[in-house]
């Protein structure tokens, strides 16, 4: 479960997120879709404390942080917060000095501190699962975006966080690999992996979410079940968002 | 003719005679010298640009003002103070060690411009999936930005110590034998400047050019993990 209260960021004089309020219980799959600019990605990088929120409540799982003026995190509180969270990148970001495996290996033994063997029978189980069993040994410039992106899913999965979060998974891949990596994404909601995902595949959305949330200059302006947003909605901006993206 | 014949002769022989004594103080004391303080200012550099990377105030001023002392003034005016100047305060060190600490001084300063500067070339992605998977800084940087940044810092690494190669000989200004000072007490006792000195430098080419060699397969094999 992900519960965030009154969740505030600024960015010197600019206020970039004003006042969110979020539950994702146990299990579901969240979405969340806006314009450019809305906040979506500050919003991912708040709950993995990529940056720090102004202000406002993140609960996840049994850990819970209060942010304030006077609030001073240390690095092993921030550390251990990120463990309960995996994050997966726009741009991959695969380490590119090791292999695929390596890179899912990785974090198992240097953070988790697990034994090698152990890690490596965790990092190829988890190859397997994202279609990648037979890529193991390749190093990420020569596998393709969509190869790339299924290890950085695994190597956020190798983690077992509680929760996953994704930036635009898709939107630095040629549309023909689009596909095999939103299936992977299905796979987990469907195996019940809590996930928040900004994405801009309405359709995807659809298939996906147990929730929707609409987000627009730095606000909450709807959530609800798929249905609820994409077909019965009454939000004007929200309508006006929809028709703007269904144009494209 | 018979007498140029004889020169050439008399040339030809102190060549021969003087290769491997010229030589021999390269292997002897050129190549310490270099390998020595190459590495020694490789860890010096190292912990200069971590400090100049810290978040530490006191670190970064010290880190800055070291490389600027070590950058702004001349390699020979320091390996003077070092030697000359010490034993003023009653420090007096043997030549060799005495250029082993001036050069490492000075290569440390330069390399870790070198590594700070590799070290902020590696993408901020990098930092991001590794805190992302829980690592701390320190774990990030020991596992993800700097073998990324080994890479990087390679052809300008082994620039600068091919250049430690021939900047040794200014180890001769304090006495060390070395293969510009056996040169040069052979030169003077030959009369025959002009053929020792290319002969000398010869002989640096020789070695420049065996380590250029090992330089280049280093950079290939760190290569591996990386698109061209
Ligand atoms: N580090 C930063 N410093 C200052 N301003 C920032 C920073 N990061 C984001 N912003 C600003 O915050 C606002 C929201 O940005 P954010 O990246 O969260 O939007 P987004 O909804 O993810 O947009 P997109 O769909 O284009 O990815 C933007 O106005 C952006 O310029
Ligand atoms: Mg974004």
């Amino acid at each position: 479960m992900i519960q965030i209260s009154n969740l505030h960021k600024w960015f010197d004089q600019l206020e970039v997120l004003k006042g969110i309020d979020l539950l994702i219980p146990r299990g579901e799959t969240a979405v969340i879709i806006g314009p450019s600019g809305s906040g979506k990605t500050t919003l991912l990088r708040c709950l993995n404390l990529l940056e720090i929120p102004t202000q406002g409540t993140i609960e996840l799982g049994n850990k819970s942080i209060h942010f304030d003026k006077s609030t001073k995190l240390t690095s092993t509180e921030i550390v251990s917060f990120r463990k309960s969270t995996g994050m997966v990148f726009q741009g991959y970001n695969l380490f590119p000095h090791l292999t695929a495996l390596e890179n899912i290996i990785e974090g198992q033994i240097i953070v988790l501190k697990k034994t090698k063997a152990e890690a490596e029978k965790k990092a190829r189980a988890l190859l397997e699962k994202v279609g990648l069993g037979d890529r193991a040994d390749m190093y990420p410039h020569q596998l393709s975006g969509g190869q790339q992106q299924r290890v950085g899913i695994a190597r956020a999965m190798a983690m077992e966080p509680e929760v996953l979060l994704f930036d635009e998974p898709t939107s630095a891949l040629d549309p023909e690999l689009v596909g095999e990596v939103l299936k992977v994404i299905k796979d987990l909601a469907k195996e019940n992996m809590t996930q928040v995902i900004v994405t801009h595949e309405m359709n995807f959305a659809r298939e996906v979410a147990d929730q929707v949330i609409f987000m627009d200059q730095g606000v909450v302006v709807e959530k609800g079940t798929p249905s609820e947003i994409f077909q019965n909605t009454k939000n004007q901006r929200t309508l006006q968002f929809l028709n703007k993206v269904a144009e494209r | 003719m018979f007498s140029n014949q004889e020169r050439i002769d008399r040339i030809i022989g102190i060549l021969i005679d003087s290769f491997f004594p010229i030589l021999k103080a390269g292997i002897q004391f050129t190549i310490p010298l270099t390998i020595i303080t190459f590495v020694l200012g490789l860890i010096l550099a190292l912990l200069i640009a971590l400090a100049r990377l810290s978040s530490v105030k006191v670190l970064i001023v010290l880190a800055k003002f070291y490389v600027w002392i070590f950058r702004g003034t001349p390699l020979l005016v320091q390996i003077f103070i070092l030697f000359y100047g010490l034993p003023s305060f009653g420090i007096t060190l043997d030549p060799f060690p005495a250029a082993v600490i001036a050069f490492t001084l000075n290569k440390g300063a330069y390399s870790s411009e070198i590594i700070r500067a590799a070290i902020l070339s590696i993408p901020k992605g990098q930092w991001e999936a590794a805190f992302s998977i829980g690592m701390t800084k320190s774990q990030a940087m020991r596992r993800i930005i700097i073998p990324q940044s080994i890479r990087v810092t390679l052809p300008p690494l082994g620039n600068s110590f091919i250049s430690l190669v021939k900047d040794t000989s200014l180890a001769a200004t304090i006495t060390v034998t070395e293969l510009f000072q056996k040169g040069q007490q052979i030169a003077s006792v030959t009369y025959e400047p002009l053929w020792i000195y290319i002969e000398v430098a010869f002989i640096y080419l020789i070695f420049s050019t065996v380590l250029s060699y090992f330089q280049e397969k280093l950079e290939l094999r760190y290569d591996k993990g990386i698109a061209k």
